[in-house]
């Protein structure tokens, strides 16, 4: 499990040095420093929203946004008609300076402070000239995107789907003492949860609920979940339960751990299922690195299935959530950053081989404690090599 | 041309009136031991090391001394130095005299050491030529780097792990000598955890630290071993105003808010023991008074995904920006955070899940921290990724109101959580300071160890 929100928006700060680097050097953004071209300053105040240059060429604009107010303040690039926002930062506190990063072509626009967050800001025209750089994707970007989050909500609600069915069968196995049955659907049951978990996670505490390991506990602290009962089924020697004889669950006790289990995993489909869910798609693309954040955290060490050892089934199973995830904006990061996409193809690639050789989520993996270290190794190795690009996803994407 | 009467460790019978003789001390050395040590003098060749290198041409930081005597040990209100070594040890003696002894040795070890001393009297190239010299030598030429030596007891010198009172200091034990709990997503190894003794040596230089601790180090042997050292670099806590503020791995600045020197009340209530503790306590802790409880927590970082992590995310749950230190609801670094300023759709600036919300006093019935942590890295793993992260040192009046409730907020509830992994744990009771003018000098005018020196924590074995 993990505990980091999804963040909101992010902007294309650090996208954009590593991509000129593939470019030749005539494309360039504009080098660092105030008075350049493509850097510009806003003083942002109660009734001021001051601007240090009213044109810029096409092309990386960075506007450096600085809260000289006393209320917190945003900024906006509006299009020509002054309602669609090209780019925005939200949630500047006074005194505190943000940049606001964006591929701007040539064109009339807005800008505008809104301090106190009301009303419709303080405007000024604001003008693009043509430099000559080609800038972004010429399809229509907001329509692929709004595609790329309904088919993802699809899928969240496949697996979640998928997920209670497994949980149910899974609880009713365990709750009978069928324990060869409940182990192995164990694994393959909790792959559906691990392919959206950082869905589950945006639900405050079903994640800990469903899915904390013991070791996540406050002294005390009641354990739920499927950690819970893996233990149960996997019973550890007191060598490897801190010197303490493991006492297993009784009857009573599976009862309740095998409801509970049932119970929040229900919570999780009813809240998909809402009217009202959406996952929007820099939530997608954060997802996305998150998925492999938890691959690198818990998988790649064999933390996450300490007494089944199942951990190359969660890995793969995080693998295909992310890989889902990328392939719903796959499009919109083929028009606005081809090389990223060609390279994040081939790291998906390389990973999904690397896997294979270990096993299927069918067939079932090899456990994590026969793997070598070698093996450990080079998972770990290509979990940070796609990992690296995956996390210019976001920024790629909400800068599209 | 005058000589040092013998090594500290082969003169356990000297008088306590050993008299003083002219020395060549400097007068930084003199003025940092206090009015024990009042000895000005001319004479030439006394072996004791740095004492005779060449001086810096200036004042630099190098040649900065902190007195070792005082009412509170020295490394806790003193201006955080840039590197740490920190050792625990395990006592591997039975005898509560050799403990007395150790701590005897220790003591003028480290009152000579922080003064720019040698560690002996004849220094790392004099004496016996057929012994082996009383300091190892790698500080010889260099100054003392604002060195400072600071020990602590562990809960495990009390009692040991079968519950025995291993050295008669059974009804001594403090009721906040607790066994920390475990937190949530704690990992710690045994390894670097524990330890019945601890010493903290902080310097400017780490080869000066690492000086310390290694002849500390060797004046143990036969009474305890060590257990487990951290090497720390780049303090990663201001502990006085005068300090700017510096910067952990994840590249935020660290330790804004803490208790700094010059803040005394903040010292007395939320740093040193006071009186009133031993009156709570079932036991006999009065010889606590003004000293301190040291947390220390290895607390590794995941540098790699921290490295990918969108700098919105990384604001968002330190709850400062990266820039400048200034919490997210505006202001300058040293502005107080307003965790009531709401931003777009009425949610917090500073989120929920904010280091700098759960972390505040605020959140932490009014409870301040002496911090004192430093970054280490260690290396790596065997999946090539940094072993690194903040060596967090804390010193508190009580770790069961000052530090056991914020961690346990924090590991449960904090975003960073995350991306930290908590590998090593300590806590010690660290006794007040020794008073000046009782250390038994030898005929140098330097400090030894007889059976009359002063130690660190007297109080407790008298």
């Amino acid at each position: 499990m993990s505990r980091s929100t999804v963040g909101a928006l992010a902007l294309a700060a650090l996208v954009l040095p590593l991509a000129a680097g593939c470019v030749s050097n005539d494309d360039t953004p504009s080098a660092a420093g105030t008075g350049a071209p493509g850097r510009l300053t806003v003083s942002s105040t109660a009734d001021a929203c001051a601007v240090s240059a009213t044109t810029a060429p096409s092309g990386t604009l960075t506007f450096t946004v600085k809260n000289d107010g006393t209320d917190v303040t945003e900024f906006y690039l509006l299009a020509e008609d002054g309602l669609r926002v090209i780019s925005e930062v939200e949630n500047v506190g006074p005194g505190i300076s943000r940049d606001l990063v964006v591929q701007a072509r040539p064109g009339s626009y807005f800008t505008a402070c809104k301090p106190g967050m009301v009303g419709d800001g303080i405007r000024a025209p604001f003008t693009v000239t043509d430099s000559g750089t080609e800038v972004g994707p010429t399809g229509d970007t907001a329509a692929q995107l709004k595609a790329a989050e309904t088919q993802y909500v699809a899928y969240v609600k496949d697996q979640v789907g998928a997920l209670i069915a497994g949980t149910k069968a899974f609880a009713e196995a365990y709750k009978a003492g069928d324990d060869d049955t409940a182990r192995a659907l164990y694994a393959p049951t909790r792959a559906h949860w691990e392919r959206v978990e950082p869905v589950a996670e945006s639900f405050g505490d079903l994640d800990p609920l469903t899915d904390a390991r013991e070791a996540d506990l406050e002294d005390g602290q009641a354990w739920s979940g499927w950690h819970y009962i893996e233990k149960d089924l996997w019973q550890p020697t007191a060598e490897a339960n801190g010197g303490k004889e493991y006492t297993p669950l009784t009857d009573a006790q599976r009862v309740v751990a095998a409801d509970d289990l049932v119970k929040y995993t229900q919570q999780l489909v009813d809240e998909v299922n809402k009217p009202g869910f959406t996952f929007e798609a820099f939530q997608i693309a954060n997802g996305s690195k998150a998925l492999l954040d938890e691959v690198a955290n818990g998988k790649v060490t064999g933390e996450e299935e300490i007494w089944s050892h199942t951990d190359l089934w969660d890995f793969q199973a995080n693998v295909d959530g992310a890989r889902v995830a990328y392939d719903g904006l796959a499009d919109v990061v083929e028009a606005a950053d081809p090389e990223l996409a060609a390279e994040l193809e081939s790291r998906f690639t390389e990973i999904d081989a690397l896997l294979a050789e270990q096993g299927s989520i069918e067939k079932g993996f090899t456990f994590y404690d026969k793997l070598s270290q070698d093996q450990v190794k080079a998972l770990a190795t290509a979990v940070d090599a796609l990992s690296e690009p995956l996390s210019r996803l976001t920024a790629t994407v909400t800068g599209a | 041309m005058s000589a040092p009467t013998d090594p500290a460790h082969d003169l356990p019978d000297t008088p306590p009136d050993a008299s003083p003789a002219p020395g060549g001390l400097s007068r930084r050395a003199v003025l940092g031991l206090g009015g024990g040590l009042a000895v000005v003098g001319a004479a030439v060749g006394l072996g004791v090391g740095r004492l005779t290198a060449p001086e810096p041409a200036s004042t630099s930081s190098g040649t900065r001394t902190y007195p070792f005597t005082g009412a509170h040990q020295a490394g806790i209100a003193t201006p955080a130095q840039d590197r740490l070594y920190l050792a625990a040890f395990d006592l591997t003696t039975s005898s509560r005299d050799e403990v007395v002894a150790l701590l005897q040795r220790w003591t003028t070890i480290a009152a000579r050491l922080t003064q720019g001393l040698s560690a002996g009297p004849y220094g790392p190239a004099s004496g016996p030529y057929d012994a082996p010299p009383d300091d190892t030598g790698e500080a010889a030429d260099l100054p003392p780097a604002g060195l400072t030596i600071t020990f602590g007891f562990g809960r495990s010198m009390f009692v040991g792990s079968d519950g025995a009172d291993r050295y008669g200091l059974a009804s001594r034990l403090p009721g906040a000598l607790v066994d920390l709990p475990h937190f949530p997503a704690d990992n710690l190894d045994p390894a670097r955890t524990g330890g019945d003794l601890v010493v903290q040596a902080c310097a400017d230089d780490p080869q000066i630290a690492v000086h310390a601790i290694r002849n500390l180090s060797r004046a143990a042997f036969g009474s305890a071993t060590i257990r487990w050292t951290q090497l720390g670099y780049g303090r990663t806590s201001s502990t006085s105003t005068a300090q700017r503020t510096p910067r952990n791995l994840f590249g935020f600045k660290d330790g804004t808010a803490n208790v700094k020197a010059e803040e005394t009340s903040a010292l007395d209530e939320h740093v040193w023991v006071p009186a009133s503790a031993a009156s709570a306590d079932s036991t006999d802790s009065r010889w606590m008074t003004g000293g301190s409880y040291l947390v220390a927590r290895r607390i590794r970082m995941r540098i790699e995904p921290w490295d990918r992590t969108s700098l919105r995310e990384q604001e968002n749950l330190v709850g400062r920006n990266k820039g400048e230190g200034a919490p997210l609801s505006g202001g300058t670094e040293f502005t107080e955070p307003d965790f009531t300023a709401s931003g777009r759709g009425g949610q917090p600036l500073i989120a929920t899940n904010a280091h700098v919300r759960l972390a505040h006093p605020d959140f932490n019935a009014g409870v301040r921290m002496l911090r004192r942590g430093y970054n280490f890295t260690d290396g790596n793993d065997s999946l090539g990724r940094l072993d690194a992260g903040l060596f967090f040192i804390a010193f508190v009046t009580d770790p069961r109101t000052h530090y056991i409730p914020m961690q346990n907020q924090l590991s449960k509830s904090d975003g960073l959580m995350e991306y930290l992994e908590h590998t090593g744990s300590g806590l010690f009771a660290v006794p007040p300071g020794i008073e000046d003018g009782h250390f038994v000098l030898g005929a140098d005018g330097t400090p030894l160890t007889t059976r009359h020196s002063p130690f660190v924590g007297q109080d407790l074995f008298a």
